[in-house]
């Protein structure tokens, strides 16, 4: 969705996600009730976002995109430490919105976290969807990242269309990694590995193709979850290299992934 | 009082230089055409008019100067560009093609009323509204162009080679849908061509450029009827 907007792969996505996520916690600390923090924390991830197009992308913007990836990576390796040099490499708990006691649906119990985070991350992605979809910004930012030539010619302030885009894309990093953070603890390096399984569904769904990303995703945990229960020496330990050996195989054999067009462009 | 002037405008690419000091004008609900040969300087004329590339000179729309100033500021003023290749947004459907044309607006009911306008013009663009663009043909992707531009509601209407490697009946609709819409709502036009024949036809001032300088100006009518023109742009 994100890469539609701004059609950079942003490797930092993760550690802007935790960053936030950091935020939320030190309100939360500071006593504010949960979606109080919450909001606020989306507020400042957007303007973050902005912020950091605005001030590192930018300068960069014309560059070829291997050069954009590099200060994302660099980014990264930043975020990743001044978060380290602020919070510490300890992991910290962090609360869930929603109830303890585990929902029961006819004979299976799920945890409330679970069926919660799940809801509040359709809810965003229906939101986004229908941003893309319906509001005249949505449609002037997917057309600043197909053709920010043509979108000039009819007058859409490409520059600004971008940052709008990393505002949004901090902000949905934000919502993750307060939902994930329940979970995996808070540390600087807890998006490490949600970005491998993040990005192997995109790539197995096509990274054209939000939809195909979300099936990418279901694809990617099932198919990691067998191999770790039947074939023996996989086990537990070894099922982040399934998703990562996902990646490389769809990028062999298929780049454009299952649902994503390749991008053809002509000369 | 001309509606768009260029005063000894200039531009380059690189170390290239490519306009040596252009002098034209478009009068205000007027035709002018700039015609030339592959390489005299047309596409970069129409660039240069709306702030795609570093210029030197000055260029003057209704009376005040918007070299210097972004595309996307002086698309507001006014001027629509339906540049050379067409630049569709391929991946987008025609109806989203045309509401990025009127990106900018705020007047909710001219719009719409302006969708029905083109689509009137160019009933195919209506059957193809959900269609990808991508998906369209040479001819008709030239209409969505022609189309996305009019939904800015211009004042000038700027057209790069709309004639470029289409079949004669196509070209024939599109000119005439720019015909229509210069006597029907006085939009000036800037109509750059290398089909010197219908662009004559067409247009009431003409410029022939050779490497980036004007060569030859005048009436229409009067150059269809020059020896030198007819020989080497109308070919017979």
């Amino acid at each position: 969705m994100i890469y539609q907007a701004t059609d950079v792969v942003n490797f930092a996505q993760g550690e802007m996600a935790m960053f936030s996520t950091y935020l939320a916690w030190s309100m939360l600390n500071a006593g504010l009730p949960y979606w109080v923090a919450f909001f606020a924390t989306l507020a400042v991830a957007f303007v973050g976002g902005l912020l950091l197009e605005r001030v590192v992308i930018r300068p960069v913007e014309s560059a070829p995109v291997l050069a954009i990836v590099i200060v994302c990576i660099g980014l990264l390796v930043i975020l990743n430490s001044v978060a380290g040099f602020l919070y510490s490499y300890i992991q910290k708990p962090f609360p869930s919105p929603f109830p303890e006691k585990p929902i029961r649906v006819g004979n299976i119990y799920f945890g409330a976290h679970d069926l919660g985070a799940i809801a509040v991350t359709l809810v965003v992605l229906v939101l986004l969807y229908l941003f893309f979809r319906y509001t005249t910004l949505g449609l002037a930012m997917r057309a600043a990242a197909q053709n920010p030539a043509s979108s000039r010619l009819v007058g859409i302030r490409v520059g600004w269309m971008l940052a709008l885009g990393w505002g949004l894309a901090a902000m949905v990093g934000a919502v993750a990694g307060m939902m994930i953070a329940p979970v995996v603890f808070l540390d600087p390096n807890m998006m490490a590995g949600i970005l491998i399984y993040a990005f192997a569904s995109a790539t197995l769904g096509g990274f054209t193709s939000p939809g195909g990303a979300v099936l990418g995703g279901f694809l990617v945990g099932v198919t990691e979850n067998l191999v770790g229960t039947y074939v023996k020496f996989i086990g537990t330990e070894l099922k982040l290299t399934v998703a990562l050996a996902m990646i490389l195989i769809v990028l062999l054999v298929k780049p454009s992934g299952l649902f994503g067009r390749a991008i053809v462009h002509r000369v | 009082m001309p509606l768009l002037e260029a005063v000894r405008l200039e531009a380059q690419y690189g170390w290239t230089k490519v306009l040596h000091g252009l002098d034209f004008t478009v009068d205000e609900g007027g035709i002018t055409t700039i015609l030339g040969a592959n390489g005299a300087g047309k596409t970069t004329t129409l660039r240069a008019v709306c702030g795609m590339l570093r210029t030197g000179g000055e260029i003057l729309f209704d009376g005040r100067r918007i070299d210097g100033k972004a595309t996307e500021a002086i698309v507001r003023l006014g001027i629509a560009h339906a540049p050379e290749g067409r630049g569709t947004f391929v991946g987008l459907t025609v109806e989203e093609n045309l509401r990025l044309g009127a990106y900018g607006r705020r007047d909710r009911s001219g719009v719409a009323r302006d969708f029905e306008r083109v689509y009137q013009l160019f009933p195919v663009l209506a059957q193809r509204r959900r269609q990808a663009a991508g998906t369209l043909s040479g001819g008709e992707q030239q209409m969505l162009a022609v189309a996305r531009a009019l939904m800015l509601r211009p004042r000038l209407l700027l057209l790069d080679e709309p004639s470029l490697g289409l079949a004669p009946l196509v070209v024939r609709e599109i000119f005439r849908a720019v015909r229509t819409i210069n006597r029907e709502e006085r939009v000036s036009v800037l109509l750059v061509e290398q089909n010197a024949s219908i662009a004559l036809s067409l247009a009431d001032h003409a410029y022939l450029i050779e490497t980036g300088r004007v060569v030859m100006s005048g009436r229409a009518d009067e150059l269809r009827e020059n020896e030198a023109i007819r020989r080497s742009y109308l070919g017979y």
